[in-house]
């Protein structure tokens, strides 16, 4: 493990761009906007767009107060940073038809299941290159990427401009449904003053709790962030991972030193980008470090193993910590989690913490080794009716 | 990070601190004094921007009932 050798000041969370955006209309200006939205042209969106509508109005997205205009488009993609040099690295973009009828300077309401949720102020409608966006953003414009695919797929113009939410989607698994200005105040109750973020999409296994409980022993609590919402195929179900951490917490963790809580959000799989884009949104959160693993957000071969980490080089000024862990195993003469920065031993004596072969062991019926994953949170897996997302 | 050219402006730093810069960057990952220059003033400014925002107490009032509810708060 180690700390971002750019970042070894532990640094308060002050939310990304210094405000943590609210968007959100309350009262009597939420009933003045759901008049006004009956006389606006309605755009349909896809759940996934709600749900990022949502994000931008609660902070998640701190400093965007919408979709992205064009230059700063343009500055994400080319740079990974907003037109005022503030770190951003995924494009959050609205995608729009070319006969939706909207046009600039007008505004639109934006209809989630023939719901109206948010009134958005058109800035800009441009036209951008899907060719350079995945190539830059992915790395990549392989079309069996899944952020490549999506990309492809997308309306052929963007639209951009500030949102005010009017009315919240339904989030499922609403129990652990957590707001950044909640995080932050749930957080300083606590007594925490320095909070270690950890992004997941998996059940957990022992070396996530070594990650997850090294880094806990210098910060004051642990913020365990799954993310909820539309996944690849052989990935965990939501309703999966949400048991299997319960559990872990339950058996295995101090109550007053971890809290979890979901993030509604599309995985895009875009790797180094997405590491920077993840500890943006945990630093909203109001973490002070967030964890960085092997291959994080990443899928296939796409990424070299420690990508993720080598990025946050060009991001000095991110504003949280970032913690780095090699690849770690189990080793059966240290009789513990080491990483080959720790351990003396041959691969003969190591067990690696494979999700392939975890996934097949319990795909079997067969609780793998305690020293891989907690019998806990194997039994859940096991008993799951249907553990994986299928294919699409 | 991407493929297009950036934006730069130009400020000035007096001559021996340039080289004194350059002298240090030698062998690092900096691959100009510029670079190395944007690197520090960007950790400064990061530090600086670095203090926690109060909470209005509605806000306070109504998150903390809500955090209750849910049982992460007592």
């Amino acid at each position: 493990m180690s700390l971002g050798k750019s970042q070894q000041i532990s640094i308060s969370a002050k939310p990304h761009g210094g405000t943590l955006i609210n968007r959100v209309l309350v009262d009597e200006k939420k009933e003045k906007a759901q008049d006004k939205a009956k006389e606006l042209l309605p755009l349909a969106i896809t759940e996934e767009t709600a749900k990022e509508v949502q994000n931008i109005a609660h902070g998640v997205f701190s400093p965007l107060d919408g979709f992205l205009t064009r230059q700063n488009y343009l500055s994400t993609v080319n740079k990974g940073r907003l037109t005022d040099d503030t770190p951003w690295t995924i494009p959050i973009t609205l995608d729009v038809s070319p006969d939706s009828q909207i046009s600039e300077g007008k505004d639109v309401v934006l209809v989630y299941q023939e719901k109206p949720i948010a009134i958005m102020h058109i800035e800009d409608i441009y036209d951008y290159d899907k060719r350079k966006l995945a190539d830059e953003v992915f790395g990549t414009t392989d079309l069996q990427h899944p952020g490549v695919a999506k990309v492809y797929g997308m309306k052929e113009l963007l639209a951009g401009g500030k949102i005010d939410l009017i009315e919240e989607i339904d989030i499922p698994f609403s129990r652990y449904y957590l707001k950044p200005l909640e995080t932050r105040l749930l957080f300083r109750e606590m007594g925490w003053k320095t909070v270690v973020g950890f992004q997941t999409r998996n059940v957990p296994h022992v070396g996530h709790e070594y990650v997850q409980k090294t880094a806990l022993t210098f910060t004051d609590g642990l913020f365990i962030n799954p993310v909820i919402g539309k996944k690849k195929s052989g990935d965990f179900r939501d309703k999966v991972i949400l048991e299997t951490y319960e559990a872990l917490i339950d058996y295995y963790y101090l109550k007053d030193s971890v809290v979890m809580a979901i993030l509604p959000m599309e995985m895009r799989y875009a790797g180094p980008r997405e590491a920077i884009h993840h500890a943006i949104i945990r630093k909203n959160f109001g973490c002070s470090h967030f964890i960085v693993g092997r291959d994080h957000a990443g899928v296939g071969n796409y990424y070299s193993p420690y990508a993720a980490q080598e990025i946050f080089e060009h991001f000095p000024d991110l504003g949280i910590t970032p913690i780095f862990f090699k690849s770690f195993f189990y080793c059966r003469k240290c009789l513990g989690v080491m990483s080959e920065k720790t351990c003396p031993h041959g691969n003969e004596d190591h067990i690696n913490f494979s999700g392939t072969r975890i996934r097949e062991m319990l795909i079997k019926g067969e609780v793998p080794d305690k020293e891989l994953m907690r019998p806990e949170v194997a039994k859940i897996v096991i008993e799951s009716k249907n553990p994986y997302v299928g294919e699409a | 990070m991407g493929k297009e050219e950036k934006k730069f402006t130009t400020v000035s730093i007096p001559t021996p601190l340039f080289k004194k810069v350059e002298e240090r960057i030698r062998g690092t990952g900096f691959t100009s004094v510029s670079s190395y220059v944007a690197y520090v003033l960007r950790e400064v400014v990061s530090e600086e921007e670095s203090e926690a925002e109060p909470f209005s107490k509605e806000d306070e009032k109504r998150v903390k009932e809500r955090l209750r509810a849910l049982g992460y708060l007592d």
